[in-house]
């Protein structure tokens, strides 16, 4: 097999065909093709109109709280004993994580687009949270599909999502997590094909969404970037997100792809450890294949059937990922790392401990890494991390997991 | 040439001024035994051609029948390989029914295309639906396909458009699956007024026969479509019966074939009913 090329222009893909690379793609039934193209054509011109960019600009300055902040996490760089550790702090977004930046630019197109109805998929219930946010503040009704066993540990945003007057439909098919939740948003999506607009909260499923939930999200990298310039005088030395799908991990890591020094972690959940059948890390764990619109690396059986994936983070729980970052591995411009449960649940402590921020467990696992990132850099190096999520909403969970009683 | 088979057996239907019928059954539903039955008794019950659903873990242009079918099928250790030695025990015995596969495209994928357009060809099968790979994704499947002589069979749905219907003639061949109800399998009804102007859009863009699926329960609705339709396909409601029978503890075998004859006859005489 030859060794895939190595573009010098990482802005100019997804090509036509939504591919990255032989990943991507639009692989979804004849039915929602014609809504999947007119999806990319309107998006197109969104993206190129001024007056789009210059609305979603100002919601999300003025409704989102944008920019974040860069914060120089100072404990935990003196913890660590080496680089300067950076957090851009998505976790202080309005409803808590970066899900609200896509879910911002979606409605808003949704709008534009004339669509009435909007339907969601969510595992741990940031992006379901976000999507009823957007859908109360335009009007629009909102249906949210959470897989059953989701509904039962996430349930503070389910009552988030209630009180924001979205509906919540539990989803009892196959696991009854993120990927049974998604097909069953999938075939609500097939069979309300005038009126509906499905908002996916990750950057994966057929084309145009990888590309435009990136772009979406990618708000994150691009005010890193310049409030690193502005702050220490220089790029960091590498960058950092977890990686369930992907959507704050390819935010962070596109603006800085093509800056050859700056090195990009992603860090997948191995649950229980990469050599169980309980972990989530597609990339390292998994094989190419086709699912839920994409072609990307997936957990699968020898015969292709999915394999359900495990995480303590249900937004993790997932087993695929964005067809980027199957791209961004198979080329070697950003390196996978993995975080098993017990090690994020001690990083959720330590962060919590030694900056006075408790992190949802997703943005645990990037901080779990921390350790091997600075090693990595050297000691005058500078880190930047994805904050994607504050912890509020897995306290609970937490909690039980370490035998206390709230 | 395997594709000789699905042409044959349309060219005699128009001869006979009527349209087939298609059962869709899932391969390894409950086991192997039952499938392997039923797909020696559909003939004598009145199918024209079959279609044999492989069973995908994340089918999600199914309804509720046809993916609790596909769990029961993986519970039983169905997969892509065993289903071809289905039909290849199926093809022993029955040289003129041409047969379809039905599914999602991960397991092709993982079988690899080329090593499974031989052993198809080889077991076979006349011919492959793939659920979520429109043409746009198809070019190498078809490429591999080809050669072995296994009809890639496209479908075409109420969204799609005349530039649409171009896009998905193009390197199709057997005849073209048209979706009629926007919606996932078993669900909505088809209405067959709607589905005539449809069904003759879809004709004249492929130069193939049609036939018509989704959404078509009973005897009287098959009849209304076949007397539009080249072909008529039942497949949740068949698979449904074989789940009502596992219930009750009645055998699967003879209550899908029951039930398949009876539709079968409203098809067969669905013409000559309404031109009497």
């Amino acid at each position: 097999m030859n060794a895939p090329a190595i573009p010098n222009d990482y802005a100019a893909w997804p090509d036509a065909e939504g591919r990255f690379g032989d990943f991507g793609g639009r692989y979804v039934p004849e039915t929602l093709m014609p809504l999947v193209l007119d999806l990319d054509t309107a998006y197109r011109a969104a993206k190129a109109d001024p007056a789009f960019q210059r609305e979603l600009g100002g919601y999300l300055t003025h409704y989102v709280g944008r920019p974040s902040p860069l914060y120089y996490a100072e404990r935990l760089t003196q913890h660590f004993g080496g680089a300067r550790i950076y957090f851009k702090r998505e976790e202080l977004n309005h409803t808590g994580a970066h899900k609200i930046n896509n879910c911002m630019g979606q409605i808003l197109l949704a709008q534009r687009m004339g669509k009435t109805r909007i339907i969601a998929e969510t595992g741990a219930g940031q992006h379901g949270v976000a999507s009823a946010t957007v859908c109360a503040r335009f009007g629009l009704p909102c249906v949210v599909y959470m897989g059953a066993l989701d509904v039962e540990r996430q349930k503070p945003n389910v009552f988030r999502m209630n009180l924001l007057g979205a509906e919540v439909r539990p989803v009892t098919a196959g696991a009854a997590t993120l990927k049974d939740a998604m097909n069953e948003a999938l075939r609500d999506w097939v069979t309300n094909v005038h009126d509906t607009y499905y908002m996916i909260g990750t950057a994966a499923g057929p084309h145009p969404y990888p590309a435009m939930v990136r772009d979406f999200q990618s708000v994150i990298g691009s005010e890193t970037r310049a409030q690193m310039l502005e702050m220490e005088g220089r790029l960091p030395d590498a960058v950092v997100a977890c990686v369930g799908g992907g959507s704050n991990a390819i935010g962070m890591f596109h603006p800085f792809l093509s800056d050859e020094s700056v090195k990009i972690f992603g860090v997948e959940a191995s649950g229980h450890g990469l050599g169980t059948d309980k972990h989530a890390a597609s990339l390292t764990g998994g094989r190419p294949g086709v699912l839920h619109g994409n072609k990307t690396y997936l957990l699968q059986d020898a015969d292709g059937q999915i394999l359900d994936a495990h995480s303590i983070s249900a937004g993790l729980d997932y087993p695929g990922i964005g067809p980027e970052h199957a791209w961004l591995h198979d080329i070697g411009r950003a390196r996978y790392l993995s975080c098993t449960d017990d090690e994020a649940l001690e990083a959720f402590k330590l962060c919590a401990e030694l900056e006075g921020i408790i992190p949802a467990l997703e943005s645990a696992h990037a901080l779990a890494r921390l350790g091997d990132v600075v090693r990595e850099v050297g000691k005058d190096g500078v880190i930047a991390l994805c904050l994607s999520g504050r912890g509020d909403k897995d306290i609970f969970a937490v909690a039980e997991k370490l035998g206390a009683r709230i | 040439m395997t594709v000789s088979r699905i042409e044959a057996r349309f060219a005699q239907l128009r001869s006979e001024g009527r349209a087939g019928f298609i059962p869709y059954i899932m391969a390894g539903d409950p086991d192997p035994a039952v499938t392997l039955d039923l797909l020696k008794g559909l003939p004598g019950a009145g199918a024209d051609l079959i279609e044999l659903g492989f069973p995908f873990s994340d089918p999600m242009a199914e309804g509720a029948p046809i993916q609790k079918a596909a769990q029961r099928a993986m519970r039983a250790g169905m997969t892509l390989r065993k289903t071809l030695e289905l039909v290849r025990a199926f093809r022993a015995g029955d040289q003129t029914t041409p047969l379809v596969l039905m599914g999602y495209l991960n397991n092709v994928l993982s079988f690899g295309y080329s090593a499974f357009a031989q052993d198809a060809a080889a077991a076979g099968v006349d011919g492959l639906i793939i659920v979520d790979c429109p043409p746009e994704e198809a070019t190498s499947l078809a490429d591999a396909l080809d050669p072995a002589g296994v009809a890639l069979v496209r479908l075409a749905t109420p969204t799609s458009d005349e530039a649409r219907l171009r896009v998905i003639a193009s390197r199709t061949s057997g005849f073209v699956y048209y979706v009629s109800v926007a919606g996932v399998t078993g669900q909505k009804e088809a209405d067959a007024a709607a589905v005539a102007p449809q069904v003759e859009r879809v004709r004249k863009a492929s130069g193939l026969p049609v036939a018509v699926g989704f959404g078509i329960r009973t005897p009287e609705r098959a009849a209304a479509v076949a007397r539009v339709a080249d072909a008529v396909v039942v497949g949740s409601a068949l698979v449904d019966e074989l789940a009502a029978a596992l219930a009750e503890n009645q055998s699967p075998v003879e209550r899908v074939l029951q039930s398949a004859a009876r539709i079968a006859r409203a098809v067969r005489d669905a013409r000559v009913a309404a031109t009497a």
